[in-house]
């Protein structure tokens, strides 16, 4: 199990993903699944930095990896804001162009892309568990 | 992410290269505001090259294509999306309001 801190700013976006991509390869994941990793890492973080934390430079982003014989568990710390997922609406995928709202879609997207999403909230920070499995 | 913009006489080609995320996504918002700023709303996006989209880039191009269409004066086009950008962009329900082409050649040619 290895564990990274960054900065809490989207910079630090493209370096997450260098990390976990590297780590979901050495874990055994197709390109399918390491580009579904990528894409849900990368919405995790941005939330982070967005909401938990409410914008950049604010906090870090605790990221570590652990490689399961299945495949690979992702889990992003931070020290922000916890927030109620069930209080997140789901984005209407079949609405015309004019309904459409522009934003809503990354933890949508997150909980697609991944096998297992599981939120634990701390007195003092937060803990979001990203699983994707070998296919 | 670097971004370039060709002017053609039927529409501009917006070419979007690497990784789209929050923190480059403001540059692409940027680029295609500037084609509209210029009065085109006819515009086809390159993404030939493009490897990474988030929903911020996701957030981009539908604000974009909203503009695009507004009073009915243009559209926005995508073209040459590779098979992973097309599987988000299937997730996201966004191929049933973006028209797709698979080259920009095709897409140019749609104008």
């Amino acid at each position: 199990m290895i564990t990274r801190i960054f900065p809490g700013r989207f910079e630090s976006l493209s370096l997450i993903a260098e990390y976990v991509r590297g780590e979901g390869e050495t874990a055994g994941l197709s390109d399918k699944a390491l580009f579904e990793l990528e894409t849900a890492v990368d919405e995790a973080v941005s939330n982070i930095i967005e909401h938990s934390y409410g914008g950049e430079d604010i906090g870090e982003v605790i990221c570590t990896c652990d490689q399961l014989t299945s495949g690979i568990q992702v889990i992003l710390e931070d020290f922000g804001q916890p927030f109620d997922p069930a209080c997140i609406p789901v984005p209407n995928l079949s609405a015309a162009l004019k309904d459409r709202k522009n934003n809503g879609l990354g933890y949508y997207l997150m909980c697609q892309l991944m096998d297992e999403v599981k939120f634990d909230f701390y007195e003092n920070h937060n803990r979001l568990t990203l699983t994707k499995l070998k296919e | 992410m670097e971004t370039s913009t060709t002017q053609f006489k039927r529409c501009d080609v917006v070419k979007v290269a690497g990784r789209v995320d929050s923190a480059t996504a403001p540059k692409l918002a940027e680029e295609i505001a500037q084609v509209h700023d210029r009065g085109q709303f006819k515009i086809v996006i390159d993404m030939t090259e493009l490897d990474f989209i988030s929903s911020a880039g996701l957030r981009v191009l539908i604000a974009a294509l909203k503009a695009s269409k507004r009073y009915n004066r243009g559209d926005l086009l995508l073209a040459a999306m590779q098979d992973n950008i097309k599987s988000v962009f299937e997730l996201a329900g966004f191929t049933q309001i973006f028209k797709i082409y698979d080259t920009v050649l095709d897409a140019v040619g749609n104008f």
